[in-house]
């Protein structure tokens, strides 16, 4: 079946000269040749990716248990506006703010702090690969790793932020950063921010790079204040670059997961919409309601990606 | 130049503040998880009397050699079966424009930026119905999901900056595409590889999601999974010393590989991200 629409393809794409289609079997047996090549990869994602989304909308329309995802009645769209649907549970709406809460506060500070640390890296001096060697680190080190070494510098009773706080008088008593019901979300996303900042510097310092030398030149001759060169020069070139950068991070926040089950595990305070739809599917074994969730997640963070790539477009269209 | 040197004041100050707050917290770990008994309770930053009985205990209370092992085998198996595929859609991809091209693409940016969880249940099936649930296999197969199309993406970014001519000089002396793919682009690609495969292998080295659902006994727990589950005698008095010198035996290698390849690992996150 594939070859022959291989073929079809081929001569589609070919029709404004047909001369060229017949001087170059070659080329057409390269497009046949690239399909073979892509199969393997794409087979690897449907299996994978594809079939397991299409049983999870299935899933999500039944009332199937985990311990037996064989039997499962048929129930509509019950998991989703019934009486006891997903879009009418209090707790769900509460962890889609606490996740839309989480992505936007962390993204803009991981982006506002990272563009300073893009500028430092970007700024030659004798320390400029120390510099970048030290920004790596708090990116490889794991998550679950991160999430631990915090909750240990965090600890109410023995940790070393509060007695470096206690000591340098910003506070009169040991703060509980994790049990604190006010403290814990800033907290988790100080560890967040602290973890991924390095990522969005190294991002940002890539746009950096790719200005042109000869505007800043031609801006130090003239003799232009530095922050108007990098208001009206530097910031309008690298925007694109950064919103990309942006809507990464916050599609990886969207999805937020480990840091908040190894930090705070299952409080209703921090819970983000990860940790609401395993807890239905593997903590309480309802697939069906926890399918018809996960689906909900995955429209939103969709809805989320098209407005961008859309918004995007015209943009690039507009200007 | 009094100016000038105000600069300069600053651009160390910032400098040193940013080196502080990267380098503090894992500094303190090493020394946390060298600290003994009491003396963890202190919070200097380095033990008077440093001692390896954490990492003594944490060898002998858990199999925490085994929980390494598993790791490794998943985060690698993974890393080989996705660079084996990967390599040639990459080359398809980069290299031949056919029809359909920019979908594939597109299709393989969302797979690899759409949540995970969404998918848990029907992965839950496939897993189970392929008899891999609770084991590594289960696990291999679900990371591919994110190593896979990332992967394809920067390999594709690398091979379309291959010299043209190299790949004509080939096809003209009538080289297939196998010898083409793996005898002359692979050795030109061995850097972007490398850095590629290193970035997959952090992914699936910090893969905690699918770690905590597809896998029930302790046998083919992963360390991330471990690291979550390790307790004291109560919930209220985690073991923090074993958990310290567990962050270091994670996290030094992982530390040490990124900084020997930095520079390609740079262009690879870039090309997997600013260029998409």
């Amino acid at each position: 079946m594939s070859s022959e629409s291989l073929s079809l393809d081929g001569r589609a794409s070919q029709r404004p000269s047909v001369a060229v289609r017949r001087a170059s079997p070659l080329a057409q047996q390269r497009r046949r040749q690239a399909w073979l090549l892509v199969l393997p990869a794409m087979l690897m994602l449907v299996v994978i990716a594809g079939w397991p989304l299409l049983r999870t909308v299935w899933f999500s329309l039944t009332s199937a248990q985990l311990s037996d995802l064989t039997q499962h009645p048929f129930v509509g769209l019950d998991n989703y506006i019934g009486e006891n649907g997903v879009l009418r549970d209090g707790e769900w709406w509460h962890a889609v703010g606490n996740t839309l809460i989480f992505a936007v506060i962390s993204v803009s500070l991981e982006t506002v702090l990272g563009l300073g640390v893009a500028l430092l890296l970007n700024t030659p001096s004798r320390v400029r690969s120390l510099l970048r060697a030290a920004v790596l680190v708090p990116w490889a080190i794991p998550t679950i790793v991160s999430a631990k070494i915090w909750s240990w510098m965090l600890n109410d009773q023995y940790g070393v932020i509060n007695a470096i706080l206690l000591h340098l008088g910003v506070i009169d008593h040991p703060l509980a950063f994790i049990a604190d019901p006010d403290l814990a979300f800033p907290t988790i996303i100080l560890v967040d921010v602290w973890k991924t900042t390095p990522f969005m510097a190294l991002l940002m310092l890539a746009a950096l790079q790719m200005v042109p030398s000869d505007c800043y030149e031609a801006a130090r001759l003239d003799g232009v204040p530095r922050w108007r060169v990098f208001r009206h020069i530097t910031l309008p070139l690298i925007l694109p670059g950064v919103l990309v950068a942006m809507v990464f991070r916050m599609l990886d926040a969207l999805r937020v997961f480990d840091l908040i089950y190894v930090m705070t595990s299952n409080s209703r305070l921090t819970k983000s919409m990860s940790i609401y739809v395993r807890e239905q599917l593997v903590d309480f074994q309802q697939v069906g309601f926890g399918s018809a969730s996960a689906i909900v997640l995955f429209l939103l963070i969709s809805t989320f990606t098209i407005a961008y790539m859309v918004f995007t477009r015209r943009r690039m269209q507009g200007v | 130049m009094k100016k000038l040197t105000l600069g300069t004041l600053l651009y160390y100050v910032l400098v040193s503040i940013v080196l502080v707050a990267c380098l503090f917290p894992f500094l303190y770990t090493i020394g946390s998880s060298l600290k003994r008994g009491n003396e963890l309770f202190a919070t200097s930053l380095w033990p008077a009397h440093p001692s390896l009985s954490n990492y003594a205990t944490l060898f002998h209370d858990q199999p925490f050699g085994a929980y390494l092992l598993n790791s490794v085998l998943v985060s690698g198996g993974a890393v080989v079966l996705s660079l084996l595929v990967s390599v040639l859609a990459a080359y398809a991809l980069g290299r031949v424009s056919f029809r359909g091209r920019g979908v594939l693409m597109m299709c393989i940016l969302g797979v690899s930026m759409f949540p995970q969880v969404a998918i848990l249940s029907g992965l839950f099936e496939l897993v189970r119905w392929l008899g891999l649930y609770d084991r590594l296999g289960a696990l291999v197969l679900t990371d591919l999901i994110f190593t896979l199309p990332f992967t394809i993406w920067v390999l594709v970014t690398f091979m379309r900056e291959l010299p043209k001519e190299l790949e004509e000089a080939a096809l003209m002396d009538g080289v297939g595409v196998f010898t083409l793919i793996f005898r002359i682009f692979m050795p030109l690609l061995l850097p972007a590889l490398a850095a590629t495969s290193l970035l997959a292998f952090i992914g699936a080295w910090n893969e905690f999601l699918f770690a905590l659902t597809f896998t029930i006994s302790p046998e083919q727990r992963t360390v991330p999974v471990a690291m979550s589950m390790i307790a004291g005698a109560s919930s209220f008095e985690l073991p923090w010393g074993t958990i310290m010198a567990a962050s270091v035996i994670v996290t030094v290698p992982l530390i040490l590989l990124v900084l020997a390849c930095q520079r390609q690992i740079v262009s690879g996150l870039t090309a997997g991200a600013v260029k998409g």
